[in-house]
């Protein structure tokens, strides 16, 4: 079961590059960076606020943290090329990396339990499982519904789909492109928030928690094929339950090492990722 | 010709102007981090040969100089004499590769000689680069920073997962290197001037190496690649091939920094390998302004020295990523441009303005 806990986090974390990825063709490496920040906010606020709270609260200032930084760094630039865009976005993410340090320290935290416990147990279909675990996946996948839904039939949704397909030709429908890059972080930073809080009862969060993060849902959107947030559940899921099954082999202290080395051998042999189609990445701008 | 070596002339003068700054302000102590300064240098002037000349951006070069550090520091402390019988040991012995030595209860250890660990070193190093250099440079952009910033993290956390390579603690105890007779590598106060000048003497003699690099047929070469590598893959230049002996290049000067400074400081922890210092090292070449090697020779003598002196308090890494930002926002060229001389004298005399900087 703690595969599928940390696959589901890998996914959420997978479908915030995604999201930008798809509006603007940047990487985010900051992505990991939200789920800390979520996870960090919500357990300061949780001491004042009732937990719901503290967690809508939470997710409103990461989203607000990810509307700035697009505002800030990424809007006025005119067409930086990628190498540029990755090290200002390693930019970014070691400035929020280091002011959490300054805010809150060395220490590790951890919200409560949604539901019980962390001894509570449910029997589901013979297997004991701790209720956060459903609490993880009830989310991711209400989150992968929700996103679906709102690229689908909202207008909005549909608006920034048209800017990633083609941003001239949305431009000239009256689409103001610009807003849409900065929704694509607010929804981007709103979703790493959501994975932030709900996963950091059993994961636990730090101020350095991010960077491992966003490598591991980075592998998984590579995974998947970079854009396809579908694809990135079933990705997350792989490599949750294949890094769960590593430490039977390996040392713990090893199992970061075996994500990445995963993810070295799929930039290696199939960068369009196993679901992905080789005609569409070759198209794709790296 | 002659600029290359005036400028090289020029910057021995000033590290020699610096130590008798010292000398005479009775600062001497300030050389211990000058010192290792020119140990990180050395591996900023081959990044920088790798970033800002062949095009490749590599955000795990900490990784080179760790695995540099630990192989040498792994084999200079670990104890051979229990199995002084076994036959390879004592052909090592015998062949002289090995150094004995009283430890602090009177037994004798058994270590092998630095000059062979550090062989070692350079050889893993190498094989280690070609073997993730083949594969990671066919990737490109994200990509490319990605698998590199991978490598680094693996790492790191090899070094501070393996139980021989001291965990979290890294190894200490590491022995001076003797390179010559009366020249040892080690942190020894009364070696520091010595210490000093060999430290900027190996720079220095990188620096020579690197520039004649640029100015040969690979230069050129490299420039190309850089500029439009289809168009330079049309010339018939075999791009693959260069862009991997630049990166293998780039990763020895870091891995013999590692080894050397590992000797200087008599230990190593896994924070040499963390992702942090990588990062701090592209900061460093993209200030000094990417494609120039004086330029980030320069920053890096500045930016470690006020580090290592610890000026930068705890906001060390703060520092380093607001310097990435600022560089990459707002002169994405870096801040010394390689024409930036020529352009001021330009503006002096516009006849000599076509002219290239060294």
């Amino acid at each position: 079961m703690a595969g599928v806990t940390y696959g589901t986090i890998y996914a959420i974390v997978a479908i915030g590059f995604n999201i930008i990825y798809n509006a603007t063709g940047i990487i985010n490496f900051a992505q990991g960076e939200f789920v800390m920040l979520g996870g960090m906010t919500a357990v300061t606020l949780n001491r004042f606020l009732p937990l719901p709270l503290a967690i809508l609260s939470a997710v409103v200032v990461t989203s607000i943290v990810g509307a700035i930084i697009e505002i800030v760094f990424i809007r006025w630039l005119r067409k930086p090329s990628v190498l540029r865009m990755v090290i200002i976005t390693i930019g970014i993410s070691i400035l929020i990396r280091e002011t959490a340090l300054h805010i809150w320290g060395e220490s590790v935290r951890a919200l409560p339990y949604f539901t019980g416990s962390s001894v509570t147990s449910i029997q589901l279909a013979g297997v004991y499982i701790s209720p956060q675990v459903l609490w993880v996946v009830g989310v991711g996948a209400l989150a992968v519904a929700g996103l679906t839904a709102f690229f689908n039939l909202t207008m909005l949704g549909r608006q920034m789909r048209a800017c990633s397909a083609s941003r001239d030709a949305a431009r000239l429908c009256g689409i103001n492109a610009g807003n849409m890059v900065t929704l694509s972080f607010v929804l981007s930073a709103a979703i790493g928030a959501i994975g932030g809080c709900v996963v950091c009862p059993i994961t636990y969060v730090q101020y350095d928690s991010g960077t491992p993060l966003a490598i591991k849902g980075f592998t998984v959107a590579i995974l998947g094929g970079l854009g396809n947030s579908t694809a990135a559940v079933g990705a997350g899921m792989i490599l949750g339950i294949l890094e769960s099954f590593s430490i039977w082999v390996l040392p713990t202290a090893y199992k970061e090492a075996i994500s990445i080395a995963i993810l070295l051998v799929i930039l290696f042999v199939k960068p369009s990722g196993l679901f992905g189609s080789a005609e569409a990445a070759r198209l794709k701008e790296f | 010709m002659a600029r290359r070596y005036s400028m090289v002339v020029a910057f021995a003068a000033l590290i020699v102007a610096i130590q008798l700054a010292t000398r005479f302000t009775d600062s001497s102590y300030h050389l211990t981090q000058l010192t290792m300064t020119a140990y990180y240098s050395l591996l900023i002037v081959g990044l920088c040969m790798l970033i800002g000349y062949a095009g490749q951006i590599s955000i795990g070069h900490a990784g080179f100089f760790a695995i540099g550090g630990y192989v040498s520091a792994f084999l200079t402390t670990h104890n051979l004499a229990p199995r002084r019988g076994g036959g390879f040991v004592s052909l090592l012995s015998k062949s002289g590769a090995l150094v004995a030595r009283p430890d602090a209860f009177g037994g004798d250890l058994l270590h092998v000689h630095p000059w062979l660990a550090c062989a070692a070193a350079i050889l893993l190093t190498v094989v280690i680069a070609y073997v993730v250099g083949g594969p990671v440079l066919k990737l490109k952009g994200h990509y490319l920073a990605m698998a590199t910033l991978g490598f680094g993290i693996i790492v790191y956390r090899m070094a501070l997962g393996t139980e021989f390579l001291g965990a979290a603690d890294g190894i200490s105890d590491v022995p001076g290197f003797p390179l010559l007779s009366g020249l040892v590598v080690t942190g020894n106060s009364s070696l520091r001037v010595s210490n000093y000048y060999l430290a900027w003497g190996l720079v220095i003699l990188g620096m020579v190496l690197l520039l004649n690099l640029i100015h040969s047929r690979v230069g050129r070469a490299l420039e190309a690649v850089h500029g439009a590598e289809d168009a330079a893959g049309a010339m018939g230049i075999p791009t693959a091939r260069y862009k991997l002996n630049t990166f293998v290049l780039s990763a020895v000067f870091a891995s013999l920094a590692g080894v050397l400074l590992t000797h200087y400081n008599g230990g190593i922890g896994p924070s040499e390998a963390s992702v942090m210092k990588s990062v701090r090292y592209v900061a460093i070449v993209a200030i000094g302004g990417m494609a120039n090697l004086w330029g980030s020779l320069m920053m890096s003598l500045v930016l470690n020295y006020l580090s290592l002196r610890g000026y930068f308090g705890t906001f060390d890494d703060t520092v380093f990523g607001i310097i990435l930002l600022l560089i990459m926002l707002f002169a994405p060229d870096g801040l010394l441009r390689r024409h930036i001389l020529s352009d001021l004298k330009g503006l002096v005399s516009p006849r000599s303005a076509g002219e290239e900087a060294p």
